[in-house]
């Protein structure tokens, strides 16, 4: 049987093979990384039948261009994304949450996300790609992970093999968006003045430019500190919302640092991660307080939800 | 031995062995830290120990913060692990071009260039952990009439390799990344080899580490 793959005719802007990521490394230093937008992976490779830790590959803003070479392969793409296949000389508008089946020859262009970040390419086969740590998650900082730790290239291939059966499944679904980021308070939440712990759960935050997989930047209302602007480096997670000098919050992501020495003011519940990381710059988003107890129980639910979103694939 | 337990989000647990940094209390971190590594208690995602504190990540869907948290407090501590404990040197280039802040630290130490390279190089340094980027030592302490605040503003872009100065402490970049300590220099060794999957960092916690001064020629030669 003759080789099948992809070649990139377009990489995007920061496009990456991604999977659940690398656990017990940050000692190391080395951050879990994995797919920013954890419910759209799961979907996406269920429609394919791939199992939950399957490769996939993940887009910002817009995505690649591929061309196909090989025996027929199945794919699906999840998210908010506007895309086109060519088939011979015809071009198909592209649908979300669907199998897709590409033959030799056939072209598939990711061209933007709409309103959101991620996008999600899955591949009915499985990839000819590096794994380090059992994780093939690319770490662009530290070039740690498959493609040798580097973002999608131009010219480059994309070799699959062990394809799958051509089934056929679709599942009617739209993401949905948030306006309210849910917090627990942080270790140093009492290191702000009165003023402002008030000011950070009724003002309005916007999204900034400087944000990629490793955190958000946020700019409002300036948080005034009453203690010190820093505390003695200590680790670090994902959702932390550490607040510098300048008072503007910074929110961890899946590539974060493993350790920081700005004061942490609150960190994101677990349930509210996948609609954090589709943020886009310019959203403009409020901070509402829980406690431990309704976040464990929020996040059941959200899982809950998860898995009902999955049995509808029909 | 653990001051306070609290909840990080709702996925992490914060054990906070008190304010100070010492040789003592990172002890006990590490301690904690080995214990619950040998275990490999499920649901447990990460260790990250620091300073003085250790952070503890779970999976939310395998187990919660009460339960995480009861593991940490009825764990037997085994004392006297086996932690690293070798002795590292490491070149570094003092020239011009590598130690982009050392002018401004004469000014902010009121002392001369030389004394203050001399005052460096004459210890060693404790490694108290690695992390931020993959493989950075944290080392100290550096003398008391070494203490710099960091840079007013942060470079966005520190060079691979460069040898930073923070109140007591000194650490070694090792990927090029934003960052606010003062360098002094730069090493053309590896600190961090992804590759090594077992043991990628060159520095580890417990280690203890002297720099060596080089010239120019010798850094360049090691590059090639």
């Amino acid at each position: 049987m003759s080789e099948s793959f992809f070649k990139v005719i377009r990489a995007g802007i920061n496009t990456t093979f991604q999977d659940l990521g690398r656990n017990n490394l940050n000692h190391f230093g080395i951050p879990i990384s994995g797919v920013m937008d954890k419910r759209n992976y799961i979907i996406a490779n269920k429609i394919l039948h791939n199992v939950p830790s399957h490769p996939i590959i993940e887009f910002a803003y817009q995505g690649p261009r591929l061309v196909y070479h090989g025996e027929p392969l199945n794919i699906s793409v999840s998210g908010d994304v506007k895309f086109k296949i060519f088939k011979n000389n015809n071009e198909i508008e592209g649908k979300c949450y669907e199998t897709i089946t590409l033959e030799d020859y056939d072209e598939i262009d990711l061209i933007s996300t709409n309103k959101s970040v991620y996008g999600y390419l899955a591949i009915g086969a499985d990839l000819c790609i590096d794994y380090q740590w059992k994780s093939c998650s690319i770490n662009t900082k530290a070039n740690i992970g498959s493609n040798n730790g580097k973002k999608l290239q131009d010219n480059q291939k994309i070799e699959v093999s062990k394809i799958k059966e051509l089934s056929r499944r679709k599942l009617d679904h739209i993401d949905s968006k948030i306006e309210n980021l849910r917090v627990i308070k942080g270790t140093n939440f009492h290191y702000f003045s009165k003023e402002s712990q008030a000011k950070f759960f009724k003002k309005e935050y916007s999204v900034t430019k400087l944000t990629d997989r490793m955190g958000m930047r946020l700019e409002g209302e300036r948080l005034d500190n009453i203690i010190n602007t820093n505390i003695k480096s200590e680790g670090l997670v994902k959702g932390v919302i550490q607040i510098p000098a300048d008072g503007n919050p910074i929110i961890m992501l899946a590539d974060h640092g493993t350790i920081g020495g700005y004061p942490k003011i609150a960190t994101v519940i677990s349930a509210d991660f996948d609609k954090l990381s589709q943020l886009t710059p310019g959203s403009k988003i409020k901070f509402k307080e829980v406690n431990l107890k309704d976040a464990e129980t929020i996040f059941k639910l959200y899982e809950m939800e998860t898995n009902n979103i999955i049995s509808k694939i029909l | 031995m653990i001051k306070n337990i609290s909840n990080l989000g709702d996925a992490a647990v914060y054990c906070d062995f008190g304010d100070e940094v010492n040789k003592e209390i990172n002890s006990k971190v590490i301690n904690y830290f080995q214990s619950l590594k040998d275990r490999k208690f499920e649901g447990i995602t990460n260790l990250t120990p620091s300073y003085n504190k250790l952070i503890v990540s779970f999976d939310l869907s395998i187990t919660n913060f009460k339960k995480t948290k009861k593991i940490i407090e009825n764990l037997e501590i085994k004392k006297n692990h086996i932690i690293s404990k070798k002795k590292i040197q490491i070149p570094v280039c003092c020239e011009e071009e590598y130690a982009l802040d050392l002018k401004k630290l004469e000014n902010k130490l009121n002392k001369p260039i030389g004394e203050i390279l001399e005052t460096f190089f004459s210890k060693e340094y404790f490694c108290y952990m690695t992390g931020f980027i993959a493989g950075m030592p944290f080392l100290g302490d550096i003398d008391k009439n070494l203490h710099a605040k960091r840079l007013k503003t942060p470079r966005v872009k520190v060079p691979k390799g460069s040898i930073g100065l923070t109140e007591q402490f000194c650490n070694i970049y090792t990927f090029e990344s934003p960052g606010g300590w003062n360098i002094i220099g730069n090493t053309p060794f590896n600190v961090f080899d992804s590759l090594n999957e077992d043991n990628p960092n060159l520095i580890n916690p417990g280690d203890t580490v002297s720099f060596i001064k080089i010239n120019k020629e010798i850094y360049k030669n090691y590059n090639e």
